[in-house]
C-alpha cells in the first residue's frame, strides 16, 4: 500500500483526497459538526499523503512526472515533481497536517455563527491548490493553479464576513495579488515568445539563445510578481492585512507556506529557468532582503494586534530567506558555484523553519484569540497561569523565530549569516560593501525579532491580566494543543537535526539548473555542520549542554540551599495599590525603538486633553494621547502612483465623447491602420 | 590526564575567578573616589550571603522567573568554556564558533528580559524594554567587530583567532585596532557598564540591569550576580585574548599554563583598570544617545572590515 503512495498514484491520491474534502464538505454544511469532521479530516489525509509521496522523492531522490488527461494540444495536465517542487509539497503539506489537526478544535467556536461547509470547501482547496501550484509542469497550468490558490485563499481572507475591516482587506489582497499576476504573465509570455512553448522542461532547455537584457525583463517582473506574493517590501502593503483577517489556522497556513510559493518560483526563476545571473540581480535580491528583513521587524515591534504583528514577522523572515537566495545569486554570476550552494541551502533551509515556527505561532495567537475573543495585545496579561501548555510552545516558537539555539531559526540564520560572510571574503569592493550591510541588517534584524518577542510573549503570558478579557479564559482543547505540541517538537527536531537535514538541502540546490555539478561549500556529520571550513557548529552539543548544565546547577543549588524557605509574597509597590495598569504595555515596551528608528517609522503622536471647565483650563479631567505610525508605503510610493493613474484617465476621457459616431469612425482608423501595418 | 585537568579548568575558571574581578574593579573605583572600598573578596562573601538566604517570590510570577537563574547562569558556564581563556589546546569544533557564543548569551539576556516583566512591577518592565533595546542595537557592532578578527585568520572559531593573532602579519594592524574600539563599545553595553548603565545604581531613571533583578532574592539573585560577574570576565577575556594573544599557552605544560595565567591576570586587571577609570571619569550618557554610541560602533567595525586586503 505505502508503496503505490511512492509513485504517481500518491500524487493524484494525494489531490483527490483535497478536492473530495472540498467538494464533500458542501454536501454536509447544514451539519456543523459533520463538516469540520469531513473538511478537516480530508485535508488532513490529504497531507499524510502528500508528505508520503513528498518524502519519498526526497530521500530517493528521483523526480516524478504525472500525466493526466493527455493529449490536449495547449493545456497538457502535466505535472513535474523534482527535488525543489518535491521539498515545496513537503513544507506545504507538513504544515497542512498539523494545521488541519488544530483545525478541528479551532473551528468550533464558528460553531452556528458562520457557514463550516464554506470554509472547509476554499481551505481544502487552498492546500490542494498549492501543492499544484509547486509541481505544475507548464506556465497555464501554473496560472490556473495559482489564480485558484489566490482565490481560495481571498475567499478565506474574508470568511468572517460580518467584520467590515476583513472585506476591506480581502480587497486590498484581491487587487494587489492581480497586480502581481498581471506580472507574472507578462513574464511567462515572454518566456514563450522566446522558446515557443509554455512547458517548463522545454523552455528550461531552450532558454541559453536569449540576450541576457530580454532575461532581465522577465526576471524582475517575475521578482515584482512573485515578490508580491511573498510581501517582500514595498509590494507588502496587503500582507499586515490580510493574513490576521483570515481563521487563526488559515493565517498560520498563508504566512507559513502561502508566501513560500513566491520564493519557490524566484528560486525556479533565478537557478532553474534562466541560465544567465547578470551580477546585479543577487545584488538586487540582497538589498530587497535586508531592506525587507530589517524594515519587517521595526513594524512588528511597533504593532500591537496579534497576528499582524506575526504578519509583520513574516515580511521580516521573507527578507532573510531571499538574503541567503541573494548571496547565492551574487555567488553564481562571480562563478563561485560552491559557495552558491551554500546561500540557497541557507535560504531554503529557513524556508521550512520558518513556515514551522510561524505556523506554530499563528496556531498559538489562535488559541489565545479563541479564548479572550480580541486581537489587542494590551487586553492579555498573565494567561501563562491559565493556559500554561499554549504559553510553552509559544515559548518555543519564540524562541525559534528570535534565532535563539537550539531551536532551528538558528540553525538556518548561522547559515545564512555564513553565506554572507563568506561574500564579504570573497567578492570585490562595491559588492563587499553590500554584504556588509546585508550582514548588519541581519545582525539588527535577528536582536530587534528577540526584543520583539520578549515583547510579545511577556505582554501576553506574564505579569497579571490587564483587562476583563482574560476572565474565564481556559486551556484549549486536545487536538488544539497536539497540533502545536507537534510543531515545537518539529522546530527543536530542525534544530538539532542542522547536520543531517543540510545535506538534503545541498542535494536539492545542486539538483538544479545552474548549480549542476557544484561541490557544495559545506560539509556535515551527524552533529557538525562545517561552512566552508571557515566557521563549524553543533547544535546537540549545545542543547545538551544546556541541558546537562542547567541540571547541574540545579542539583547544586538543591543542595545548598535545601533549607531555606521559599515565601509567596506580593510584588513591590511602592506603597501603593498594585494595578494592572503598573505593568509594562507592548506599547510602551517598544516606544524607545520606535523614538530611535523615528526617521524611518515616521511616528506621529496626537494628545488630546480634556478639561474639567473648558474656560478654565487647571484641572484636566481626562487626557488621551494617540501614537500612530505614517504609511510611508501609500504617500510615497501608491500615492503618487494612483494619482499619475487618475491623471492619464483623465486626459483618455477627452476622446470618449459618448457619441456613438465616434467611436465608429475609432474603429474605422484602427481596422485602416491595421491593414496599412500588414500591408507595409 | 593533562588534558582532563586542562578542560577542568577551562570550565571552571570564569565561574571561579569572575566575581574576583567585579570586586577588584569596584576595589579601583572606591580608590578613585577617596574611599576605602570593601574587600576584593567582597562579591564571594555576597554570594554566599545571599545563597544562605530566604527567597520570597511574587504571587505574579510564573515559572519563567524561578526558571530564569538556573538558565541564565548555566548559559554563562557554558560560554565560559567554550571561549579561549589560558590555553589554545581546550579548542572545540562545536560551540568554539563567536556566533553561536553570541546567540547563547542572546538566549540568556532573552529569559532575563522575561523575568523582569514578569512580576508585573513597574521597573521590571522598564528594565526589559531598556535592556532589549540596547541589546538589540549592540549585536551589529559585536558581531562585525568579531567578523573583522573572523576574516582576518579565516576562521570563526574563537581559538583560531587567538591563534591566528599570536603572529599576526602588520597589514592587519589597522582593522584589528579598528575593530577592538568597536568590540570595547559593544562589550560595555553586553556588561552593562558605564556609559550605557550604573551598575551601582537602584535609581528608577537610570537603571535598567538591576531593573530587572529587583524582585529577585535569595538563591535566585545570587545565581543572577553571579551570572552578570561571568558574563563581564567573559568579554574581558575575549578582549584580552582575542586581540592580544599573547602569552596564551599553546602546549600543555604545568610551566606554559602558569605563564599562561599570569598574562592572562595582568592583561584582565589592565582592563579591569580601564573600565574603573572609564566609569570614574565620565558620566553615564542619556538613554536616546546610546544608539549613537551603539551605530559608531557598527559603522567602525564595517570600516574595519573594508581596510582588509
Amino acid at each position: 500500500m505505502l508503496n503505490y503512495l511512492f509513485t504517481s498514484f500518491g500524487f493524484v491520491t494525494s489531490v483527490g483526497l483535497f478536492l473530495a474534502g472540498a467538494v464533500g464538505v458542501l454536501l454536509f454544511n447544514k451539519n456543523d459538526k459533520l463538516s469540520n469532521w469531513w473538511g478537516n479530516g480530508m485535508a488532513i489525509l490529504g497531507s499524510v499523503v502528500a508528505l508520503i509521496f513528498s518524502s519519498n522523492v526526497l530521500i530517493t531522490k528521483t523526480p516524478q512526472t504525472i500525466e493526466l488527461f493527455s493529449g490536449a494540444q495547449f493545456l497538457s495536465w502535466t505535472f513535474r515533481v523534482d527535488l525543489l517542487s518535491a521539498f515545496f509539497i513537503f513544507v506545504i503539506s507538513l504544515l497542512g497536517l498539523f494545521c488541519s489537526i488544530y483545525g478541528l478544535g479551532y473551528v468550533k467556536h464558528y460553531y452556528n455563527k458562520y457557514n463550516l461547509g464554506v470554509l472547509g470547501f476554499f481551505y481544502n482547496l487552498f492546500i490542494g491548490s498549492m501543492i499544484l501550484v509547486a509541481s505544475a509542469g507548464n506556465t497555464l497550468l501554473f496560472l490556473i493553479v495559482w489564480e485558484i490558490m489566490s482565490l481560495s485563499s481571498y475567499f478565506l481572507v474574508i470568511y468572517e464576513h460580518r467584520e467590515e475591516e476583513n472585506i476591506k482587506a480581502g480587497l486590498l489582497y484581491f487587487v494587489m495579488t492581480h497586480i502581481g499576476t498581471a506580472f507574472i504573465i507578462f513574464s511567462f509570455l515572454l518566456l514563450y515568445k522566446i522558446t515557443g512553448s509554455f512547458d517548463f522542461e522545454v523552455i528550461k532547455n531552450n532558454m541559453s539563445g536569449a540576450s541576457v537584457f530580454i532575461q532581465s525583463v522577465i526576471f524582475i517582473c517575475a521578482l515584482i510578481g512573485f515578490g508580491t506574493k511573498a510581501g517582500i517590501i514595498p509590494f507588502h502593503i496587503w500582507l499586515p492585512k490580510a493574513h490576521p483577517a483570515a481563521p487563526s489556522h488559515v493565517s498560520a497556513l498563508m504566512s507559513g507556506v502561502m508566501i513560500k510559493t513566491g520564493i519557490y518560483m524566484v528560486v525556479r526563476m533565478g537557478f532553474d529557468i534562466l541560465p544567465s545571473t547578470p551580477l546585479w540581480w543577487g545584488a538586487l535580491v540582497l538589498a530587497i532582503g535586508a531592506v525587507s528583513s530589517l524594515l519587517g521587524v521595526l513594524y512588528a515591534l511597533s504593532e500591537h494586534d496579534f497576528k499582524r504583528l506575526l504578519a509583520y514577522h513574516s515580511i521580516e523572515n521573507i527578507g532573510i530567506i531571499l538574503l541567503g537566495a541573494g548571496s547565492s545569486l551574487v555567488f553564481l554570476s562571480l562563478g563561485m558555484k560552491s559557495l552558491a550552494v551554500l546561500g540557497l541551502l541557507a535560504a531554503l533551509y529557513h524556508t521550512i523553519n520558518h513556515a514551522v515556527f510561524k505556523a506554530l505561532l499563528f496556531l498559538g495567537a489562535g488559541s489565545v484569540i479563541s479564548q479572550t475573543h480580541t486581537r489587542n495585545i494590551e487586553d492579555y496579561g498573565g494567561l501563562i497561569k491559565y493556559m500554561p501548555q499554549t504559553a510553552f510552545f509559544f515559548l518555543i516558537g519564540s524562541m525559534a523565530i528570535s534565532a535563539l539555539p537550539p531551536f532551528n531559526g538558528f540553525a538556518s540564520e548561522w547559515l545564512t549569516f555564513q553565506s554572507l560572510f563568506n561574500g564579504v571574503a570573497a567578492v570585490g569592493t562595491l559588492i563587499k560593501l553590500l554584504f556588509i550591510l546585508a550582514i548588519g541588517s541581519l545582525a539588527f534584524t535577528s536582536g530587534l525579532a528577540v526584543m520583539c518577542f520578549v515583547k510579545v510573549f511577556g505582554a501576553t503570558f506574564l505579569a497579571r491580566p490587564r483587562s476583563a478579557h482574560v476572565k474565564g479564559v481556559h486551556e484549549v482543547s486536545g487536538v488544539m494543543r497536539f497540533g502545536m505540541a507537534a510543531l515545537s517538537l518539529v522546530a527543536l527536531i530542525l534544530g538539532v537535526s542542522a547536520g543531517w537535514v543540510s545535506n538534503m538541502f545541498a542535494s536539492i540546490a545542486i539538483s538544479l539548473n545552474n548549480l549542476k555539478n557544484a561541490v557544495p561549500a559545506i560539509s556535515t556529520n551527524l552533529s557538525i555542520v562545517n561552512a566552508n571550513n571557515f566557521a563549524t557548529m553543533s547544535l546537540p552539543t549545545a542543547f545538551g549542554a544546556i541541558v546537562i548544565a542547567t541540571t547541574i546547577i540545579s542539583v547544586m543549588v538543591y543542595l545548598v540551599t535545601r533549607k531555606q524557605k521559599v515565601t509567596r509574597s506580593t510584588t513591590w509597590d511602592c506603597g501603593t495599590n498594585l494595578t494592572p495598569r503598573m505593568e509594562i504595555t507592548s506599547t510602551g515596551f517598544a516606544r524607545s525603538i520606535v523614538v530611535i528608528f523615528k526617521g524611518i517609522l515616521r511616528p506621529s503622536q496626537q494628545s488630546e486633553v480634556e478639561y474639567r471647565d473648558a474656560n478654565l483650563r487647571y484641572f484636566p479631567k481626562n487626557s488621551t494621547v494617540d501614537f500612530e505610525l505614517k504609511d510611508v508605503y501609500a504617500i510615497f510610493f501608491y500615492k503618487p502612483v494612483q494619482e499619475f493613474i487618475l491623471k492619464i484617465s483623465e486626459k483618455t476621457k477627452k476622446i470618449q465623447s459618448g457619441n456613438i459616431n465616434l467611436y465608429i469612425l475609432y474603429i474605422f482608423l484602427v481596422l485602416i491602420g491595421l491593414l496599412l501595418f500588414f500591408v507595409i | 590526564m593533562v588534558s582532563i585537568f586542562a578542560w577542568i579548568i577551562q570550565i571552571i575558571f570564569i565561574p571561579v575567578m569572575a566575581p574576583l574581578f567585579i570586586g577588584i574593579t569596584r576595589k579601583i573605583k572606591a580608590k578613585f573616589q577617596n574611599r576605602q572600598g570593601a574587600s576584593i573578596f567582597q562579591p564571594y562573601r555576597d554570594l554566599r550571603k545571599l545563597f544562605h538566604k530566604d527567597e520570597i517570590i511574587s504571587n505574579d510570577a510564573s515559572w519563567i522567573f524561578r526558571f530564569s537563574p538556573y538558565i541564565i547562569l548555566a548559559l554563562t558556564i557554558i560560554v565560559g568554556a567554550s571561549i579561549p581563556l589560558l590555553s589554545l589546546v581546550t579548542q572545540n569544533n562545536f560551540l568554539g564558533d563567536f556566533l553561536v557564543v553570541i546567540y547563547l548569551l542572546a538566549l540568556g539576556t532573552f529569559f532575563l528580559a522575561l523575568s523582569g516583566m514578569d512580576t508585573g512591577g513597574g521597573f521590571g518592565g522598564f528594565g526589559s524594554s531598556r535592556e532589549m533595546t540596547v541589546a538589540a542595537l549592540t549585536e551589529g557592532g559585536l558581531i562585525c567587530s568579531l567578523l573583522t578578527l573572523a576574516l582576518v585568520s579565516h576562521t570563526t572559531n574563537l581559538f583560531g583567532i587567538a591563534n591566528f593573532g599570536l603572529n599576526a602579519p602588520m597589514r592587519y594592524l589597522p582593522s584589528i585596532i579598528l575593530a577592538f574600539f568597536s568590540f570595547i563599545i559593544s562589550m560595555l553595553a553586553e556588561t552593562t557598564r558605564f556609559p550605557f548603565d550604573n551598575p551601582a545604581t537602584h535609581l528608577e531613571l537610570t537603571m535598567i540591569h538591576e531593573a530587572m533583578l529587583l524582585e529577585h532574592s535569595g538563591k535566585g539573585l545570587a545565581m543572577m550576580e553571579w551570572a552578570v560577574a561571568n558574563k563581564f570576565l567573559i568579554f574581558l577575556a575575549l578582549a584580552a585574548n582575542l586581540f592580544f594573544p599573547f602569552g596564551i599557552a599553546v602546549s600543555l605544560s604545568f610551566q606554559s599554563m602558569l605563564i599562561a595565567l599570569i598574562y592572562f591576570v595582568i592583561k584582565i586587571l589592565l582592563l579591569c583598570f580601564g573600565i574603573a577609570t572609564l566609569e570614574s571619569i565620565t558620566a553615564k550618557f542619556r538613554f536616546f544617545r546610546l544608539p549613537d554610541l551603539l551605530f559608531t560602533s557598527f559603522v567602525i567595525s564595517a570600516i574595519a572590515i573594508g581596510l582588509i586586503f
